[in-house]
């Protein structure tokens, strides 16, 4: 994924995401970001480390444990012509701030006929792997890109961390940024090496609703995100030995879906694998099936398979959690049973 | 402070126009809904809350308020609406869901927004107090002037919303101001029968900022308090809670034949409607003579007769306008 790119600089994901915060906030003062743990410990998960030195605790500001009032809050002050990010420590904590982003958030722009915007960026941890179980785990990539009014992000890498990031502070309208845990480049929460490439310091964005073919194949299509583009990437290398080229797509964006990309890869290989660590039942994985099938099911010479998170709550233990996880010898499994014509059982 | 005369002569025409509004609203809303009710059918079709009785909150808290000055409002707000300056014709039309609404008819009555006067309502209960503690935020980091004023109900004092936001804007010392239009009920649940206080007011010291409570729907008492409070949040020094009684005079929503309501209830609270006291207070103290209380009377109903046959003789945007607008 670095191989386009002009420098040596190599970040983690969290180092980025604050790099792009840093060089908006110098940019325009109505950019500041509010959270839990956000100033002096830098976020829980490094989004904001060195912000509060340079900016201060009117721009980097602490709130308390409020989730219903300050991402509410910040509807309110993008609303009133701020640019507000604001971070959702897990994800799975929206159920007490839900209202805040998808009744007025994301219906507010639609309700008001255009004449108010909501300029927000809400960024939430999300993805399991290390034994927290079912309420700090989750993804919920499905939740929020479900409902209309919301563009959703989700990086697989720092590259495009910081360029996402810095579209999502210029978007006029509410962004969900979901980092996943598991490749934020903390040593404490297990971290997935791949994550981490090169970066440039100078400033750049990465369109919103664009997906990227982060390896060329022309066997099998394999779609995913964040972690599940490492798990696809992979698994690409052992089909790979095995003599089969597997093309990834990693979709950056959920919301708007870049679904051309993916189309045109499958019209390619004729075979889709969706990598999904959000459950397996209405969500991302059934859309991206959908919308290949929808467009053209003649270009499918199989039927196209899904290796997600099964539809139970995510449990403690570690040998529960790992046999739940899509990993990479569950996509080539599912590679193998898929060109040998096997049933998907029901 | 007492109302100026001229103060006093905008609260009762404003109060008039809202009254107005809202009947000639209710009696339109029944077209096609007779005699089998339907809320789907009608010009007006689906809920609809009205504010008859609840126009003494309205203009006693929005007599101090400049058009920048943000306002957010709840499922019962045509009231709220008329008093902060929405533009009547655009908001009637929205109302009926047509193209020249204030959002060409995607919003409805529960979602009138005007960014003009910064006006917004929600059909959420207590779900505007976050995002008028980010607005006042949003004045307080750019050092511009402006309150934000949040109009509830009682029953959102229950909500979590209530309590995380009058911490928040205690904590943070935002301009921003909680009203509370107490009418007694949340839908048919008396306030006696969900709440653990008899005054939400108090509630207030809990979070260390001012708690008023403001008693019999008096528009002179409410313009007083908010304006006490609204002073406070200009000057910088933070936030309040305003706790005002006042009167449902219609159901909750069209429709509600109110057999919860105790016998005898409605005659009490039609007896002291705040609009004809208002007229009598204005001869009685001498601000206005009979010619000019029909003179203001006039003004009203021709701008509510005016809105109202724009919105009937506006159109429908095409459907697939429905499609548009989702996203800035």
């Amino acid at each position: 994924m670095s191989e386009d790119l002009n420098t040596d600089r190599h970040l983690t994901i969290a180092r980025s995401m604050a790099e792009a915060i840093e060089q908006q906030m110098e940019k325009d003062p109505n950019v500041f970001v509010m959270g839990e743990d956000i100033a002096a410990l830098g976020g829980v998960y490094g989004n904001t480390r060195g912000l509060l030195e340079k900016f201060g605790p009117e721009r980097i500001r602490n709130t308390p444990i409020s989730e219903t009032a300050f991402i509410g809050a910040a509807v309110g002050a993008a609303q009133d012509g701020m640019r507000p990010i604001v971070e959702l420590m897990f994800v799975d904590f929206i159920g007490v701030c839900f209202d805040a982003i998808y009744n007025n958030g994301a219906k507010n722009n639609y309700f008001s006929g255009g004449q108010i915007n909501v300029p927000m960026v809400l960024m939430t941890a999300v993805g399991g792997g290390y034994s927290d179980a079912g309420q700090h785990s989750q993804c919920l990539y499905g939740t929020f890109a479900h409902m209309p009014g919301m563009k959703v992000v989700s990086p697989s890498n720092a590259y495009d961390a910081k360029g996402l990031m810095n579209a999502a502070i210029r978007d006029d309208n509410p962004v969900i940024y979901m980092f996943h845990k598991g490749l934020q480049g903390m040593g404490w929460l297990g971290t997935e090496p791949g994550a981490t490439v090169a970066t440039p310091e100078d400033s750049y964005t990465i369109e919103i609703g664009k997906a990227k073919v982060v390896r060329e194949g022309s066997d099998v299509t394999i779609v995913g995100l964040a972690m599940g583009v490492h798990d696809a990437l992979k698994a690409a290398d052992k089909l790979a030995a095995t003599g089969v080229s597997a093309e990834v797509v990693d979709l950056r964006s959920l919301v708007p879906l870049d679904r051309e990309t993916v189309i045109e890869s499958v019209a390619k290989t004729g075979r889709l694998i969706v990598v999904d660590e959000d459950y397996n039942s209405y969500g991302v994985s059934g859309e991206i099936i959908a919308t290949v099938t929808e467009h053209d099911i003649s270009k499918l010479k199989a039927s196209p398979r899904r290796v997600t998170y099964p539809d139970v709550p995510i449990p403690f233990s570690r040998h529960f959690e790992q046999f739940c996880m899509p990993n990479a010898d569950k996509i080539v499994d599912a590679y193998q049973s898929m060109v040998k014509g096997d049933a998907v059982s029901v | 402070m007492k109302p100026s005369k001229s103060t006093l002569l905008w609260m009762y025409e404003t109060m008039e126009t809202s009254r107005r509004f809202e009947e000639i609203i209710a009696k339109i809303y029944f077209e096609g809904k007779t005699p089998a009710f339907n809320m789907t059918n009608g010009p007006i079709p689906g809920e609809m809350h009205l504010s008859n009785g609840q126009e003494p909150v309205a203009v006693g808290v929005c007599a101090h308020l400049a058009k920048g000055d943000v306002v957010t409002a709840t499922h019962r707000s045509h009231h709220q609406a008329i008093a902060k300056g929405v533009d009547l014709n655009r908001m009637a039309a929205e109302i009926f869901g047509k193209e020249t609404g204030l959002s060409g008819g995607r919003g409805g009555h529960m979602h009138l927004f005007d960014a003009e006067v910064n006006f917004g309502c929600s059909g959420i209960i207590a779900q505007g107090m976050g995002p008028a503690c980010g607005a006042a935020l949003s004045r307080k980091l750019r050092n511009e002037a402006g309150v934000a004023v949040s109009f509830i109900g009682e029953g959102a004092a229950n909500q979590g919303a209530f309590h995380e936001s009058l911490n928040l804007a205690a904590l943070w010392k935002l301009p921003v101001i909680f009203v509370i239009e107490d009418n007694g009920w949340g839908v048919s649940v008396s306030k006696e029968s969900s709440t653990s206080v008899p005054r939400n007011s108090v509630r207030a010291a809990g979070y260390d900022m001012p708690g008023n409570y403001v008693e019999d729907n008096d528009p002179i008492a409410i313009y007083e308090a908010a304006g006490e409070a609204i002073a406070r949040a200009r000057e910088g020094k933070g936030p309040s809670l305003i706790e005002i009684e006042t009167y449902r005079l219609a159901g909750h929503f069209m429709g509600d034949a109110e057999g919860y309501r105790p016998e005898g209830e409605k005659d009490a609270l039609f007896a002291k409607d705040p609009i004809p006291q208002l007229s009598k207070l204005l001869l009685d103290e001498g601000h206005a003579d009979e010619a000019a209380i029909a003179g203001l009377q006039n003004k009203a109903q021709q701008r509510v007769d005016e809105a109202i046959a724009f919105a009937r003789e506006s159109e429908y945007a095409p459907e697939a306008e429905a499609l548009t607008s989702v996203f800035a």
